[in-house]
């Protein structure tokens, strides 16, 4: 389903995060990718979300070169796609709600519609009874459960996380893996960037270990 | 219909932002307001005038008075001399008994008229001319002022072109007045909207990461620059109304003392619907320009 094609990542000033990297992810399965920091881990799902584009090379899902795309084609591609940022980038004026409703608001769903797959959405991240609460009166915990049920809330195909239980204990860390294992036992492709080996070791049947912008 | 539904949650966002921010809301639409009711009270106050001035000829008059010994005999060949002065001109004699009624139709000068011993007013001739060359019009007058037994001639045009002339003034120097506050009121939504823009900045980033097109963040920005225009237009509207009200009275006593009847007219609901049309529009534009040009600095 995604393929990366002798992928280079070069950064103006020098800095190589990926090179010739060439991968392939089977639908429905989820991958957990390691490495140290500047590893090129949090590249990897920049380049499949389209935040950057390769320097060489193509990232093609179900054939199509997304890293083509043209500008105006890439929101609907990031409508596709469930992304759950290392930063979280919550909206922290917003209840939680609203903060899982913008997606649906930005792909123009009607609003009762709309309403039910947030609360379906909150509930499925446990996060029921709390649709009102701002995320600052969240843990650290919740804040990214919320983030991954504003990311799941479109029915994305494909799941993207960038470090989602960095800064957590182990026991909220776990609960996250285990939400990512559900979603990839209901069909989602989940591609999850990780310092944690340990832990994602016991959720993701397949590993990659990257090292200088090269598989291990 | 989809474009419509996008529009109108667009509207609605707008809205809710404005209703979050109240103070700065009321503000904003305070300085378009004043901006856009300079412009709106002088327009309206122009159209009072104008209909004032319509109300008086500005089509050329000579009035002739006589002298108040000038007998029947002295009147009747003055009308032949006049008619034959202007030739082609419609003459209308004017007897002061007449004058004296006029005025006795007003109660003010009853009273005065009733304490004088006879009537003070002399018999007149008024010329109406279709010709408004203005050197033909100061000669027949000496011409007129030459006949036996005229006390007095007056071109009563004069005055009327004059108040003609300072409306089209008027008119022109609102025109550039409303023509720089309208740039003034798309400066303000200019400014504000990047202020918004600065202030959403992680909603927009945010929105962009989840698949939002640069319509779907524009188009809250280009309703909130409307509304604001649209909230400084009511605004504008009532303070056009505050000033008719507050000048009605005087206006109407001015008025009597030249015997005119006159009542200051409001903004008519056409007047109302283009200023917010045009406050609207210009909002807009403003939001647009600052989206335009600010948006692409946000990631």
């Amino acid at each position: 389903m995604i393929r990366f094609e002798h992928v280079t990542k070069r950064y103006t000033g020098g800095h190589t995060a990926l090179e010739a990297f060439d991968c392939d992810i089977g639908r429905g399965e989820m991958v957990a990718v390691s490495g140290h920091s500047g590893a090129g881990k949090s590249t990897l799902l920049r380049l499949l979300a389209v935040l950057e584009r390769p320097t060489e090379g193509r990232v093609l899902v179900g054939g199509e070169n997304v890293s083509a795309l043209k500008r105006a084609a890439l929101p609907y591609w990031r409508r596709s796609i469930g992304l759950v940022m290392q930063d979280q980038r919550l909206l922290f004026d917003r209840s939680a709600f609203d903060n899982v409703m913008l997606p649906l608001a930005i792909s123009g769903h009607p609003p009762r519609e709309a309403a039910n797959r947030v609360r379906a959405a909150l509930e499925r991240v446990g996060l029921s009874g709390r649709e009102k609460s701002m995320p600052i009166e969240l843990s650290g915990g919740e804040q990214q459960r919320l983030t991954i049920a504003r990311a799941i809330v479109n029915r994305p195909q494909i799941l993207l996380a960038d470090e989602p239980t960095a800064h957590l204990d182990d026991a909220y860390a776990r609960d996250i893996a285990d939400l990512f294992r559900s979603f990839n036992e209901a069909g989602v492709t989940v591609l999850v960037t990780t310092h944690d080996d340990a832990l994602f070791s016991r959720y993701a049947p397949r590993r990659l270990v990257l090292s200088q912008g090269r598989l291990q | 219909m989809r474009w419509l539904r996008l529009q109108m949650r667009a509207g609605l966002r707008a809205a809710r932002q404005m209703a979050r921010q109240p103070f700065n809301t009321l503000l904003a639409a305070l300085v378009v307001g004043i901006a856009a009711a300079l412009p709106a009270t002088g327009y309206m106050l122009l159209g009072n005038l104008q209909r004032l001035a319509g109300n008086v000829s500005a089509a050329p008059e000579i009035s002739i008075f006589m002298q108040p010994q000038a007998g029947t005999d002295t009147l009747r060949e003055t009308d032949k001399r006049i008619r034959a002065l202007a030739s082609g001109a419609r003459v209308e004699r004017i007897t002061r008994e007449a004058t004296l009624k006029r005025f006795r139709d007003n109660d003010a000068l009853a009273e005065i008229l009733d304490a004088l011993p006879d009537n003070p007013f002399a018999d007149a001739f008024v010329v109406h001319l279709d010709d408004a060359d203005a050197a033909r019009l100061e000669s027949l007058r000496a011409d007129l002022a030459k006949l036996p037994d005229v006390e007095h001639v007056q071109l009563d045009s004069a005055w009327a072109k004059r108040l003609d002339v300072l409306i089209a003034l008027g008119r022109q120097a609102l025109t550039m007045l409303a023509g720089a506050l309208g740039l003034g009121l798309v400066a303000v939504t200019f400014n504000t909207i990047r202020l918004q823009l600065l202030t959403q900045r992680d909603e927009i980033e945010v929105s962009r990461l989840l698949g939002a097109t640069d319509a779907w963040i524009r188009r809250p920005f280009h309703w909130f620059g409307a509304l604001q225009g649209l909230l400084g237009g009511a605004l504008a509207g009532l303070l056009a109304l505050l000033a008719t009200r507050a000048l009605a009275a005087p206006m109407a006593e001015l008025a009597g003392l030249y015997s005119l009847e006159f009542v200051l007219r409001p903004l008519t609901a056409t007047d109302w619907l283009v200023l917010l049309a045009l406050c609207a529009l210009l909002g807009w534009l403003g939001a647009s320009a600052s989206v335009r040009r600010h948006l692409s600095r946000i990631a």
